[in-house]
């Protein structure tokens, strides 16, 4: 069996103990930043790619992927314990967590999120093992016009899966890659400002968007925190309890899976739908809100099974389906690899290294998370006020260290207050950064395509792969305009 | 009805997309435009332009016919401190070193929130000072001084 050669490799490359100790770091360091609210992955991914450049690419990988996943694990311990969710994707998990731990059974929740994160980051890894190398093999046969196509499919679903008004999503699309520039022969949109000159890196981008904006947008209400639970009595569920959390976490790894796989949701998407879903499915639904179990179970499934299938689009077509993974993309060009379907076959270490990391990272959270649940419910208590200076610090480093040049933090300066106009104005800025990360790939791919045709736009909807991808998304687009869709995909967010 | 104050959110929205897609639409007359055989420097960015200000358009038109929820709180002294700690501290890097400009950083910053005080602040800026100058420069080689140029080094 070729996949047991694989997994075999894999394991050798993650079992060594420099990649163990970085799986580690990643996970510990994903956790801290998931339980702690109002830092999330992207800031965090951002504030440590310059680290990440004395690494060898997969150690780097390895820790960068860890943090992504490990803040699932630790988002749920905060929306658990305090009742504000550590991390977007915990959202929902504090609406019956909180009732749970109210009633003295935070320690049963916080192993209902542990047992079920775990379970479906085993499958999602399986998942990821066994879909991806065909995925990648399909796309090494891709032209330039698929490709483009392919970004056009992505960040239309970006746009449908994205909250607030569609419009508007379509607006951030458009103006992420109007802000793009890349190597067109001249100078564009340099405003005669020489440092522009090499365009505006996307880290910069994405730390001023998401970082210093949220912590303003923290600092709108500094409303009292809900009293921390601080006894964790017995994390052990009785037999009632695990005959009703089986059903939830199948239900919540699969919808979790493969929204995750969809471009511009991630984990988040994920997480609503399974609760929404395990609502109206589960006998038990009058319990909802009032601490049931499964309210726990499914959206705790559900977002660390998408945090993980979100790597299948960025490993198998060197697409990023959400700020998270565009990250990802950056830090492996940095380490000079070519994102694409070609990094499986020519950088297999690499490939099965990190899938296999992914399941060893999981091992450790549940470690993390169980028995050392002390340690993080004192983290919980620590106050924003104290929290905010220390990460706009590394930010500001951070962003320095890119270029080590201090205009990067002026720009940096200048999209926070563009992102918080944006989050005031209820534009998601996600879609926005999406295209920013594409718009060159997709100018250089239609260049090409065009090139190729002899400048025939048609191009793109006679090839069968390009016009299937466009009607694909012409569709998904068109479905989420139809008002009783409109008014499902409101309910949805909603929650 | 005032479409501002009706439905403030589709109408900015729009301003801002329209702003943007006409200003980068100007920008790009002056670049060569090409043909769709061979794009120009200008071709891809006056597509998306013109989307951006259909898109725009549309979204201040709807300002005025669907009302909206309004904007809501907007964290102003947030905003303001945030972003001039953030200026100020790219600024005096080099010259003040990082012994005056993270200090100066962290208690700016934290000046922001309701419950600031200058006792936790300052045990916190100093804390971060010793943490960033063992980790950042010590650890990592990131190329700034402690004490900067103003000081003669």
């Amino acid at each position: 069996m070729e996949l047991f050669t694989n997994l075999g490799l894999g394991f050798s490359i993650a079992l060594t103990p420099m990649n163990l100790l970085y799986c580690l770091a990643g996970v510990f360091l994903g956790t801290l930043i998931g339980v702690l609210p109002g830092l999330g992955p992207t800031a965090t991914i951002a504030m440590l790619l310059p680290i990440t450049f004395t690494l060898t690419p997969v150690s780097a990988l390895i820790m960068l992927a860890g943090i992504y996943y490990g803040s699932q694990y630790g988002g749920s311990t905060t929306s658990i314990l305090v009742n504000v969710p550590g991390e977007a994707a915990s959202v929902v998990t504090a609406l019956d967590g909180y009732q749970m731990a109210r009633q003295g059974r935070a320690g049963v929740a916080l192993t209902t999120a542990a047992v079920g994160s775990f379970f479906a980051g085993t499958v999602a890894t399986i998942i990821l093992a066994l879909f991806a190398p065909p995925l990648a093999a399909v796309a090494l046969k891709f032209g330039p016009a698929e490709f483009f196509s392919l970004m056009v499919l992505g960040l239309l679903a970006a746009i449908v899966l994205a909250r607030g008004s569609l419009l508007h999503a379509a607006g951030m699309v458009v103006l992420g890659l109007v802000g793009t520039d890349v190597n067109s022969g001249i100078q564009r949109f340099t405003f005669g400002i020489l440092r522009l000159a090499d365009g505006i890196g996307f880290v910069v981008v994405a730390m001023g968007m998401f970082g210093l904006a949220e912590i303003t947008r923290n600092l709108e209400n500094e409303g009292d925190r809900s009293t921390v639970v601080n006894k964790v009595a017995s994390l052990m569920p009785t037999r009632e309890d695990w005959k009703r959390m089986i059903g939830p976490i199948l239900r919540g790894t699969a919808i979790g899976s493969a929204l995750g796989i969809l471009p511009g949701s991630g984990s988040i998407l994920g997480s609503f739908a399974a609760y929404a879903i395990e609502k109206k499915v589960s006998k038990n639904s009058k319990e909802f809100g009032k601490g049931a179990i499964e309210g726990v179970a499914a959206p705790e499934s559900a977002n660390n099974a998408g945090a993980q299938t979100s790597f299948i689009p960025m490993l198998t077509l060197g697409i990023p389906s959400n700020p998270v993974m565009a990250l990802m993309i950056g830090a492996m060009i940095i380490q000079g690899i070519q994102p694409g379907p070609s990094v499986i076959t020519e950088q297999p270490a690499l490939f099965w290294g990190i899938i296999v990391s992914m399941w060893i990272g999981n091992l450790f959270l549940v470690i993390l998370n169980l028995p050392m649940i002390g340690m993080w419910v004192r983290l919980v208590s620590i106050p924003y006020q104290l929290l905010f200076p220390a990460i706009l610090v590394f930010c500001s480093i951070g962003v320095f260290s890119l270029n080590n040049t201090e205009f990067d933090i002026y720009v940096m300066a200048f999209f926070a207050v563009l992102g918080y106009i944006f989050v005031k104005l209820d534009c998601e800025p996600a879609p926005m950064l999406l295209a920013f990360i594409l718009g060159p790939m997709m100018e250089e791919y239609m260049r090409r395509a065009l090139l190729l045709s002899r400048g025939d736009p048609m191009v793109f909807f006679t090839r069968p792969i390009s016009a299937a991808l466009l009607a694909l998304g012409a569709l998904a687009l068109i479905a989420a305009s139809l008002p009783a869709m409109h008014k499902k995909r409101e309910e949805a967010f909603r929650e | 009805m005032n479409p501002i104050a009706r439905n403030a959110k589709d109408f900015w929205t729009g301003f801002i997309y329209l702003f943007v897609g006409s200003g980068a639409l100007i920008i790009s007359r002056d670049y060569d435009m090409g043909t769709a055989v061979k794009m120009g420097p200008a071709y891809f960015p006056i597509l998306l332009s013109v989307l951006l200000m259909i898109i725009g358009i549309i979204s201040v038109l709807r300002s005025f016919f669907k009302s909206g929820s309004p904007i809501g709180v907007v964290a102003w002294k947030g905003l303001v401190l945030i972003v001039a700690s953030t200026l100020l501290f790219g600024m005096i890097v080099r010259g003040a070193g990082l012994i005056i400009a993270l200090p100066l950083l962290v208690i700016v910053s934290a000046s922001a929130s309701a419950r600031f005080s200058w006792k936790t602040s300052l045990a916190e800026a100093v804390g971060i000072t010793v943490f960033c100058i063992v980790i950042f420069l010590k650890g990592l080689g990131v190329p700034l001084p402690i004490l900067g140029s103003w000081f003669g080094n």
